[in-house]
C-alpha cells in the first residue's frame, strides 16, 4: 500500500516536473520567436515542410470529411424536408469544428511526428549540445522558425481545408443528389457569422501553437524520458507519445474554446 | 533548383491559403474588404424574438442589406435594430419593417414593404411602421385556449 | 604549481554529481593550463565525459565550483555562459554534424550563426579549413554519406572555425583504425602548432594519446587519481594509476621477473 502510493506520487512528480519544464520551453521559444535577429529563409523552409507539403493530404481529407457530410447531412436533413439546409450544415460544421480539429490532427500525424522525431535525432546525436557549444542558441534557430511556421501554416491549411470540404458537400449534396445549388449556397452565405470563422481562425491558430510547442518539446527533452529515451527505440516511443499527446491536447482545446467562445 | 523550388511552392501555399481564407471571410463571414458600401438606419419592434445580427434584411424577397446590430432600449424596453442598408437602395418615409420567418422553423429576417411617400429616410434615420415578430407558439397557445 | 593564477584557464574544485542514485563525480580537482594539452584517461563509464559537459556548462555540478576564465559557470547567467562558449571548439564523440546539412553547410554554420561575415568570405574560409582536413571534394556531401575518420574531420574543422582558445575533444579517434586515428592525431597536432589553442581530450587511446600531452590526469572512482605529465604518471606510486597503465600497456616498465611470470602464464 505504501508502495503504491510512494509510486503514485513519484509518477505525479514527474508529470508536474514534465508540464513545467515544459511550460518553460514554450516561453523560452516564444521569447525566441519575437527576439531579433530574424532569419527568413528558415522559417520559409519550416513553411515548406509543414505546410506545403501537407496540401495534399489536407485537399484529400478535406474533400472526403466534406462529402460525408454531404451525405449524411442529406439523409438526415431529409427526414425533416429540410435539404435545402444542407449548406449550411456542411460550412458551420466545417468552419467551426472539423476543419481546425481533422487538419490539426492531419499535420500533427505528418509533420508533428516528424518535429519530434527530428529533434529528438539531434538531442540522441549530441546536435543539439553541439549547438550550445558554439553558442548558438538551439531555441532560436532550431525551435523558433518552426514555431512561426506552424502558427502561420496552420489557419491556412484549416482555410483550404474547409473551403474544399465545402465543395466536396457541393459535389455530393448538388452535382450527386440534386440539391438546388442557390439553394446550397444561399442557405450557407446566410448562416455563416464572422464569428463563426473567427472561431475557426482562433482554433486553427491554438493548435498550430500546440502542436508544434508538443511535438518539439517532447523532442528536445528526449532524454529526460522515463525508462530511458535513448537510442531508436526510444525516439519512436518519445515520437508515438507526441502524437497521442497533441492529439489528446487539441481535442481538449477544442471543447475549451467552443464553450468560451460559443 | 531546389530554393527554388522550395519558395515556390510555399508561395503556392500562402496564396491558397490566402484566397481560401479570403473567400470564407468575404463571401461567408460578411467581411467588407473595400470599405463600407451601406447605410445604417434603425427600427424598433416590440419583439424581434429569434431575429440575429447578420440576418438579411428583403425588399420584395431580394436581399438589401443585413441586420448590423440589435439592442434593447433600457426605458421602453423595445428592441432597436440597426440595419445596414445597401447604398443604392433607398426607402421611403412610410416604409415598413416586419420580422419575417423563412419557412415554419426557418432563420428569421426583416422584410421591408415600401410606402408610396415622396420623402425618403435620410441615413441614420429610422423606420416609424414595424411588425413586430409572430410568435408562433403564442399563435398556437391563443388558438387552443380559444377554441376551448 | 609556482605558475601565476591567471594562466589557468579551467578549474574544476571539488565537482560532485550524481545522476539519478549514482555518483559519477565525487569531488573532481582539476586545473588546465593555456596552451597545455590535457588528456583525461580512465575506464569507460567513469564519467570522463562528464567532467567535459561541466566544462561546457552543458551540466551542472550539484556541489563545487566550474571556473572557466576566472568565471564561475554554476553562477553566471546564462548570456554569459554563451559569450563564454564563443571562445570554445568541441570536437563530439560522433562528431555531432547535422544530418540534415551538407558537410559545407556545417562547417559554415560558426560563421553564418554567429558573424556578420559576407557568403563570399565564408566559402573562402570554409574551403580553406576543409583544405587544411583534406575534406576537398567532399563539401557537398551529407554526414551519412562520409565515412567516420572524415566525419571527425569536419567535426574537428567546425570546431576550429572561429580560431577558439579552448577546445575538447571526447574521445576523438574511438572507433577509427590506427591509420586513421593517427591520421586525427597528425591534424590535431598541426592545427595546435598553427592556432595555439588549449586542449582537452578525453580518451581511451593509451599510450598513443600520451605522445601528445603535457599532463595526463587518471579518472577513477570519481576522483582525480593524479594530474602529471605523461612519463611521471607512467611511474607513478598510486595503486590505481599503477594498475591502469598496466592493463592498457602492458607491464613495460615492470621489472623482468613480473614480465616473465606474464609469459609463462600465457
Amino acid at each position: 500500500m505504501v508502495q503504491f502510493l510512494e509510486k503514485l506520487g513519484d509518477q505525479c512528480l514527474h508529470l508536474l516536473e514534465q508540464l513545467g519544464r515544459m511550460g518553460i520551453f514554450l516561453f523560452a521559444c516564444l521569447w525566441c520567436v519575437v527576439k531579433p535577429p530574424y532569419k527568413i529563409f528558415p522559417i520559409i523552409r519550416q513553411i515548406h515542410f509543414i505546410g506545403s507539403r501537407s496540401i495534399f493530404v489536407i485537399f484529400f481529407t478535406g474533400a472526403f470529411t466534406g462529402m460525408v457530410l454531404g451525405l449524411q447531412g442529406y439523409y438526415t436533413l431529409r427526414k425533416f424536408g429540410s435539404e435545402g439546409l444542407l449548406g449550411s450544415a456542411v460550412a458551420l460544421s466545417l468552419i467551426r469544428e472539423l476543419g481546425p480539429v481533422v487538419a490539426a490532427l492531419m499535420v500533427i500525424g505528418r509533420a508533428g511526428s516528424a518535429i519530434c522525431a527530428e529533434i529528438g535525432i539531434m538531442r540522441n546525436s549530441e546536435q543539439i549540445d553541439a549547438l550550445e557549444c558554439m553558442a548558438i542558441d538551439p531555441y532560436k534557430y532550431l525551435m523558433a522558425p518552426k514555431f512561426v511556421a506552424g502558427v502561420l501554416s496552420m489557419p491556412l491549411l484549416t482555410a483550404l481545408f474547409d473551403v474544399v470540404g465545402i465543395l466536396g458537400g457541393w459535389l455530393i449534396g448538388v452535382v450527386l443528389l440534386g440539391i438546388n445549388e442557390g439553394t446550397y449556397f444561399q442557405a450557407m452565405y446566410a448562416s455563416v457569422e464572422w464569428q463563426d470563422i473567427k472561431m475557426g481562425l482562433v482554433k486553427s491558430l491554438v493548435f498550430g501553437l500546440l502542436l508544434i510547442w508538443i511535438a518539439a518539446a517532447k523532442g528536445y527533452f528526449l532524454h529526460f524520458e522515463r525508462g530511458g529515451g535513448f537510442g531508436a527505440e526510444g525516439v519512436s516511443r518519445t515520437t508515438t507519445d507526441a502524437v497521442v499527446l497533441s492529439s489528446v491536447a487539441v481535442l481538449l482545446w477544442d471543447y475549451l474554446i467552443s464553450a468560451i467562445m460559443l | 533548383m531546389k530554393r527554388f523550388n522550395v519558395e515556390v511552392s510555399v508561395g503556392l501555399f500562402l496564396v491558397l491559403g490566402f484566397l481560401c481564407f479570403a473567400w470564407l471571410a468575404v463571401k461567408l463571414g460578411d467581411v467588407r474588404l473595400f470599405g463600407d458600401t451601406s447605410y445604417r438606419v434603425t427600427a424598433r419592434f416590440g419583439s424581434i424574438s429569434g431575429l440575429k445580427p447578420g440576418a438579411q434584411v428583403e425588399i420584395a424577397g431580394v436581399k438589401v442589406g443585413r441586420v448590423a446590430r440589435i439592442s434593447l432600449d433600457p426605458e421602453r424596453y423595445d428592441a432597436v435594430v440597426e440595419l445596414a442598408m445597401d447604398r443604392d437602395v433607398r426607402l421611403t418615409e412610410d416604409s415598413i419593417a416586419s420580422i419575417r420567418t423563412a419557412g415554419i422553423i426557418g432563420d428569421r429576417y426583416v422584410s421591408i414593404s415600401p410606402g408610396g411617400a415622396m420623402d425618403y429616410i435620410e441615413p441614420g434615420g429610422r423606420i416609424h411602421e414595424t411588425e413586430s415578430a409572430i410568435n408562433l407558439e403564442e399563435l398556437i397557445s391563443k388558438y387552443i385556449f380559444e377554441s376551448k | 604549481m609556482s605558475d601565476a593564477p591567471n594562466d589557468i584557464v579551467i578549474e574544476l574544485k571539488d565537482v560532485h554529481k550524481a545522476f539519478g542514485a549514482q555518483k559519477v563525480l565525487r569531488g573532481v580537482h582539476l586545473q588546465v593550463r593555456e596552451g597545455t594539452t590535457l588528456v583525461i584517461v580512465g575506464a569507460s563509464g567513469q564519467g570522463k565525459s562528464v567532467i567535459l559537459k561541466h566544462m561546457l556548462g552543458l551540466v551542472k555540478p550539484e556541489q563545487g565550483e566550474v571556473l572557466v576564465f576566472g568565471r564561475d559557470l554554476t553562477r553566471i547567467r546564462a548570456r554569459e555562459v554563451k559569450e563564454i562558449r564563443t571562445h570554445f571548439g568541441v570536437l563530439f564523440q560522433n562528431a555531432a554534424l547535422f544530418d540534415s546539412m551538407t558537410v559545407f553547410d556545417n562547417v559554415a554554420l560558426p560563421l553564418r550563426e554567429r558573424t556578420k561575415v559576407g557568403e563570399e568570405r565564408i566559402r573562402a574560409s570554409v574551403m580553406e579549413k576543409l583544405d587544411l582536413m583534406d575534406l576537398l571534394g567532399a563539401e557537398d556531401k551529407y554526414p551519412a554519406q562520409i565515412s567516420g575518420g572524415m566525419r571527425k574531420r569536419v567535426g574537428l574543422a567546425r570546431a576550429l572555425m572561429l580560431n577558439p582558445r579552448v577546445v575538447f575533444f571526447d574521445e576523438p579517434t574511438t572507433g577509427l583504425d590506427v591509420h586513421k586515428s593517427n591520421e586525427i592525431y597528425r591534424l590535431f597536432h598541426r592545427t595546435q602548432q598553427q592556432l595555439k589553442y588549449t586542449a582537452v581530450i578525453v580518451s581511451h587511446d593509451v599510450p598513443k594519446i600520451f605522445k601528445l600531452a603535457d599532463t595526463v590526469a587518471l579518472l577513477a572512482e570519481g576522483v582525480i587519481q593524479g594530474c602529471m605529465s605523461p612519463e611521471e604518471f607512467q611511474l607513478a606510486e598510486n595503486p590505481l594509476i599503477r594498475e591502469f597503465v598496466e592493463t592498457t600497456m602492458g607491464p613495460i616498465y615492470s621489472s623482468d621477473k613480473e614480465e616473465s611470470i606474464l609469459y609463462e602464464t600465457l
